[in-house]
């Protein structure tokens, strides 16, 4: 057995209940199960998680970097669009 | 903590009962580390770590206790690293070999599912360091029953290759699994005032819970598993014990008391 003919999976973690999953890293396993178990042994053992999802490397879909300018900068001029016109409280830390 | 007052011979049982708690994490816990850096895949190498530092962690906490039971000024380090081979009392399961990843995996299974419920019947005992201990083990060892179980799977019933050799640790294995659920007698008195279990309590427990899994992996379990020792009361083990103690006490032996 070898890792090389596992799969490659990403991780997502959520640390705590109200937040969304963030990206961590990434395993390598033979299913999603073991991606779990393998993801949790490498990304929660410092009690870093509530929640773990996996998804296989290969069913992300990526934007092409070469569109990027086409993509992301007709957004950058339009300032009213930009969320920068209010304060946020100090006592919502998560936004 | 409050302690709870016992006679001098209920002590003394209950520092040996303790210590063979101990020394059965240990011993194990030594055991699966000797993956690091060597396991099939680097995932492994890490889940194997966690699975010897849970041992350990637990060892520690037994050994703390047995240390002041015995009240001699012994710690958790000298109980560990300066009792030799005889003194040890651990189950001869957990100190056999590696072997390959399913032998270790076999091995793992065997001992946690063992553990899991030795420690969910501690988890009641009328010592409540013993039982604050044990519940505190519960959580971890219902992990290392699922993971070692998920992999008695995932090797017998993948590859022909990984049932065979599924197939052969547990015909290695078996024969050490009488002594699990030997009550022995230095510790009748213990079971009967509800401080410790005698493991005969869940050996039905253990035997449908191991069966269910071994038939779902369609391996065959050995028909005879007696194993003729004396055992670990009487500090017999088999020649591997010796050989893992040498390398696991080295430092402490060559550099009493050092510390990080």
């Amino acid at each position: 057995m070898s890792s090389n003919t596992w799969n490659l999976f990403e991780v997502f973690i959520r640390s705590k209940n109200g937040m969304s999953h963030k990206h961590v890293g990434s395993v390598h396993a033979a299913d999603h199960k073991m991606a779990i178990e393998n993801a949790r042994d490498l990304y929660t053992r410092r009690g870093e998680g509530t929640s773990i999802w996996v998804i296989q490397s290969k069913d992300i879909v990526a934007s092409d970097p070469g569109e990027a300018a086409a993509l992301f900068e007709p957004a950058v001029d339009k300032v009213y669009r930009h969320p920068t016109f209010y304060d946020i409280p100090k006592d919502v830390p998560n936004i | 903590m409050g302690n709870v007052e016992y006679s001098q011979d209920a002590r003394k049982a209950l520092t040996g009962y303790v210590l063979g708690l101990a020394d059965d994490c240990l011993v194990l816990g030594q055991r699966v580390a000797e993956w690091l850096g060597h396991a099939p895949a680097m995932e492994l190498d890490i889940a194997c770590s966690n699975l010897s530092l849970d041992l350990i962690g637990q060892a520690q906490f037994y050994y703390e206790y047995a240390g002041e039971l015995e009240n001699a000024g012994r710690s958790a380090d000298d109980l560990a690293f300066m009792r030799d081979e005889h003194e040890y009392r651990n189950h001869l399961l957990v100190e056999q070999l590696n072997g390959d990843f399913g032998k270790t995996i076999v091995r793992h299974y065997l001992f946690s599912q063992f553990s899991l419920l030795r420690s969910n019947g501690l988890a009641k005992s009328n010592d409540p360091k013993i039982a604050a201990i044990a519940q505190k083990s519960v959580r971890e060892l219902e992990y290392h029953v699922k993971f070692s179980a998920d992999w008695v799977r995932r090797l017998a019933l993948g590859t022909e290759e990984g049932h065979s050799r599924i197939q052969t640790a547990i015909d290695d294995l078996w024969s050490f699994t009488s002594e699990l659920f030997n009550d022995v007698e230095q510790e009748s008195a213990l079971f009967s005032a509800g401080l410790a279990v005698a493991p005969s309590m869940f050996e039905e427990e253990w035997c449908s819970q191991v069966n269910s899994l071994f038939a779902e992996a369609g391996i065959k379990i050995p028909e005879h598993a007696t194993l003729i020792t004396k055992g670990r009361m009487a500090g017999h083990h088999t020649e591997h014990l010796g050989h893992l103690l040498a390398e696991m006490q080295f430092l402490q032996r060559a550099y009493p008391g050092l510390a990080w």
